[in-house]
C-alpha cells in the first residue's frame, strides 16, 4: 500500500509538473462542453424550400404562407423552372422542392384529387424524414382548414375523429441539449482518461525509466494501480467541472442523485482506463498507442449510443456493446440525471460495468511484463 | 572461502536464431568488484539484464543472491540495485524526488529516506541540487546520483551497465571512489565498462567476445598470462573488434562457425530482440 501511494504521489508530480497537460486537463473540458453541447444538435431548423407554384391562385398562396409561418422551412426560392428547382437542389441552395401542380385550386373546388409534389434531398436521411413529416403535418392543416370553409363548424364536428394529447416525459421542452449533455459528459472524461493514461506509460517504455522500475520488487499490480488512480482522480474531477458548466450555462435538469453518477463514472473509468494501460503494454511507441486508441475511441463512442440509440443499431451490434463500457455509461447518465433513476433501476448495468472493470484491469495486470 | 553471491552455469540466451549469450559460466564474490568486459554487442548487457530478473534466460542455471533467475526473478530485484547503460532516473523529478520514489519503492522507513537522502546530498557536494529538476543536472552528475540511487537502499549487488559512459575523467575518477567506498560497505559490484584503466580497478575482470567469455581472472593474472603491459593489450588482443574488415562476416556471429550463426538482419547492428544488446 506505501509503495502504491509512492507511486501516485510521483505521478501527480509528473502530470501537474508538464504546464500543457496540467492546463489542458481542465482546458479541454470546459472547451468540450461550451462548444459540443450547443453544436451537437439533431433539431431540424430553416429546411430550405424552393417553391414552383404553377397555380398562382389564393388557395396555393395560402399553403405557401402557412408553410412560411413554420419556424421548420424557409422559402428560399421561388421559380416557374423545374430545371433550375432541380439546378438549386444539386447544388444544395435548398433542400426541398415543392410543386404545386396548375388545375391545384380548380380540383380543391371540384373535389377531384388534389396533389403536390415533393422532392426531397434525403442524403441525410433522418432530415428528409423530418422534413417529410413536417411537410405533412402543415398538409393536414391545410386540408382541415378547406373542410371547415366548404363544410362549416357543425358538419366538421360531427365527423367522428381521434385526437391526440401528448405529453413528453423526461425532457419535456425536447430540447436537445438535455440529451448530448450527458452523452458529451461521458466522452470528456473518457478522452481525458484513456489517451492520458495509455500515453504515460508507453512513455516511460520509450524514455526508458521504466526499465529502472521493472528492475525494482514492485508488484505489477501496485505499479498498473498507481498509473489507473491519478487519472480516475483527474477524470471524476473533470466530470464535477463538466457537469458545473451543464448546471451553469445550459441549465441542465440534475433528477437523480449525483452520488449515483460519480459511482457509476468511477467504475467506468476503471474499465477504461485498465483497457487503457491494456493497450500499452502492447505498444512500444506513443505513435502505436495513438492509432489504437483512437480506433477504440471511435468504436466506443459512435456504437456506445451517444448519437443513434443502441436499441435500433442491427442485433450483433447490440451484442457487441455488452462490452463497451461507453454503451453503459451513456444509458447510465441520462437515466440518471433526466428521469431520476436510483441504484435498483440502473443496477443491471452497474454490475455489468463493474465485470468489464475487473476483467479489463485484470488483463493489464497480466499483459504487463516486468521479465521479457 | 569466499561466499558466492552470483553463479551462473551454461547460461544460454537466444533471441530467436541468434546467441546473444553462448554458453556463460562464471562466479562472483560477495564484496568483490567485477569487471564485465567486451566489445559493443559481445553480449554484455544481455547477460547483465538477465542477472538483474529483468530478461529471462534460454537455458542455463542463473543464481543471484540466492535465487534463481528463471524461476524467481522478483526476489532477485529485492537484493540488488541496477544502474542502465541509459539514464532512466525521471527527468521530470527533483533529485529528493527521485530518491524518495525509490526509497519508497524498496520498502525504507520515510523517516530513514529522508534522513539518509540529506546525508547523501551532504556527500556528494548536491545540497543546492536537491530541488533541481534532474533534466537540468550535468551528465557527470546525473550519473553520480543514478549510483546512489542504485545503491540507496543497501542492496546485496549492485549492477552498473556503463556507468561512466561519456564522463568527464575527473568525475569518472570521483565515481570510481564511490564505487570502492560502496564495495567496501560489503556490496557487490558488477560492473561493465569500455575503459581500460577502470578495468585495472577490478578485483576480477571477464572478458566477453562474441557472445561467449574468453578470459576471466584478476587483471594482474591476465596480463601475466597474455604477456601484456596492460589490460587494454589483452583486450585488444582477445577480444574480437566489433566491426570487421569484411562486412559480410557478421560480427555477431559466434565461434568457429561464423556463418551458420550470423545474425538474421545480416546488418550491422543486433537488428533484433529489444535493440538492448548493446
Amino acid at each position: 500500500m506505501r509503495t502504491i501511494l509512492y507511486l501516485i504521489r510521483k505521478e501527480f508530480l509528473q502530470i501537474f509538473r508538464d504546464k500543457f497537460i496540467g492546463r489542458a486537463i481542465f482546458a479541454v473540458p470546459i472547451v468540450q462542453m461550451l462548444l459540443l453541447v450547443p453544436a451537437v444538435t439533431f433539431e431540424i431548423k430553416n429546411v430550405k424550400l424552393c417553391v414552383i407554384d404553377r397555380d398562382i391562385s389564393v388557395e396555393s398562396r395560402a399553403l405557401i404562407n402557412q408553410l412560411e409561418g413554420s419556424t421548420f422551412f424557409k422559402i428560399k426560392y421561388s421559380t416557374f423552372s423545374e430545371k433550375e428547382a432541380e439546378n438549386l437542389l444539386h447544388r444544395n441552395k435548398c433542400d426541398l422542392i415543392l410543386q404545386i401542380p396548375s388545375g391545384f385550386s380548380k380540383n380543391i373546388g371540384t373535389g377531384n384529387p388534389v396533389k403536390v409534389l415533393a422532392s426531397i434531398n434525403a442524403i441525410n436521411a433522418t432530415n428528409a424524414q423530418l422534413s417529410w413529416a413536417y411537410l405533412n403535418g402543415i398538409l393536414r392543416d391545410y386540408n382541415m382548414n378547406i373542410l371547415l370553409e366548404n363544410a362549416g363548424d357543425l358538419a366538421v364536428s360531427s365527423i367522428p375523429q381521434i385526437s391526440f394529447s401528448n405529453r413528453y416525459w423526461y425532457n419535456e421542452m425536447l430540447n436537445y441539449k438535455f440529451y448530448m449533455l450527458p452523452g458529451i459528459l461521458g466522452i470528456l472524461v473518457t478522452a481525458i482518461g484513456f489517451l492520458l493514461a495509455g500515453l504515460n506509460l508507453v512513455k516511460e517504455k520509450e524514455v526508458g525509466t521504466i526499465e529502472q522500475i521493472n528492475v525494482t520488487p514492485v508488484r505489477k499490480y501496485q505499479f498498473i494501480i498507481a498509473k489507473m488512480v491519478p487519472f480516475l482522480i483527474i477524470g471524476l474531477a473533470d466530470l464535477a467541472l463538466g457537469l458545473l458548466i451543464g448546471k451553469l450555462f445550459f441549465n441542465i435538469p440534475f433528477e437523480g442523485s449525483i452520488g449515483l453518477l460519480f459511482l457509476a463514472s468511477a467504475i467506468f473509468l476503471v474499465a477504461v482506463l485498465g483497457l487503457a494501460i491494456f493497450l500499452s503494454t502492447f505498444s512500444s511507441t506513443q505513435q502505436q498507442f495513438m492509432f489504437v486508441a483512437f480506433f477504440f475511441l471511435i468504436i466506443f463512442i459512435l456504437m456506445g449510443g451517444i448519437f443513434t440509440p443502441v436499441d435500433s443499431m442491427p442485433m450483433w451490434a447490440q451484442k457487441f456493446d455488452l462490452v463497451n463500457p461507453m454503451a453503459y455509461l451513456m444509458r447510465i447518465n441520462r437515466m440518471v440525471m433526466l428521469k431520476g433513476s436510483t441504484f435498483q433501476d440502473i443496477s443491471r448495468d452497474i454490475y455489468s460495468l463493474i465485470i468489464i472493470a475487473v476483467g479489463f484491469t485484470a488483463f493489464a495486470v497480466r499483459m504487463y511484463r516486468k521479465t521479457a | 572461502m569466499k561466499n558466492t553471491v552470483i553463479s551462473v552455469k551454461n547460461l544460454v540466451k537466444k533471441f530467436g536464431s541468434f546467441t546473444a549469450n553462448d554458453n556463460l559460466n562464471f562466479e562472483v564474490y560477495e564484496g568483490e568488484i567485477f569487471g564485465f568486459l567486451g566489445a559493443n554487442g559481445a553480449g554484455k548487457t544481455t547477460a547483465l539484464r538477465i542477472l538483474s530478473g529483468l530478461s529471462s534466460p534460454t537455458s542455463g542455471e542463473v543464481i543471484v543472491a540466492g535465487f534463481n533467475a528463471k524461476k524467481e526473478p522478483e526476489k532477485i530485484k529485492k537484493n540488488i540495485g541496477y544502474m542502465c547503460q541509459k539514464f532512466s532516473l525521471y527527468n521530470d523529478l527533483t533529485t529528493r524526488e527521485n530518491i524518495m520514489l525509490y526509497g519508497g519503492i524498496y520498502g525504507m522507513r520515510k523517516a530513514s529516506i529522508k534522513e539518509r537522502t540529506e546525508d547523501l546530498l551532504e556527500k556528494l557536494n548536491f545540497r543546492e541540487y536537491g530541488d533541481r529538476m534532474i533534466a537540468d543536472l550535468p551528465l557527470g552528475m546525473k550519473q553520480k546520483l543514478a549510483f546512489s540511487v542504485a545503491v540507496f537502499h543497501e542492496p546485496k549487488i549492485v549492477f552498473l551497465d556503463e556507468p561512466t559512459g561519456g564522463v568527464d575523467p575527473i568525475t569518472r575518477r570521483q565515481f570510481w571512489e564511490m564505487i570502492y567506498e560502496t564495495a567496501d560497505r560489503g556490496i557487490t559490484i558488477f560492473v561493465t565498462t569500455h575503459y581500460m584503466d577502470e578495468a585495472e580497478y577490478c578485483d576480477r575482470i571477464s572478458i566477453m567476445s562474441e557472445g561467449r567469455i574468453v578470459a576471466l581472472n584478476t587483471p594482474e593474472e591476465l596480463k601475466k598470462q597474455y604477456d601484456a603491459g596492460s589490460v587494454e593489450e589483452v583486450f585488444v588482443r582477445i577480444a574480437r573488434p566489433p566491426f570487421p574488415p569484411s562486412r559480410s562476416a557478421g560480427f555477431h556471429a559466434g565461434g568457429q562457425n561464423r556463418a551458420e550463426t550470423k545474425p538474421p538482419s545480416g546488418g550491422w547492428g543486433p537488428g533484433i530482440g529489444e535493440g538492448v544488446l548493446e
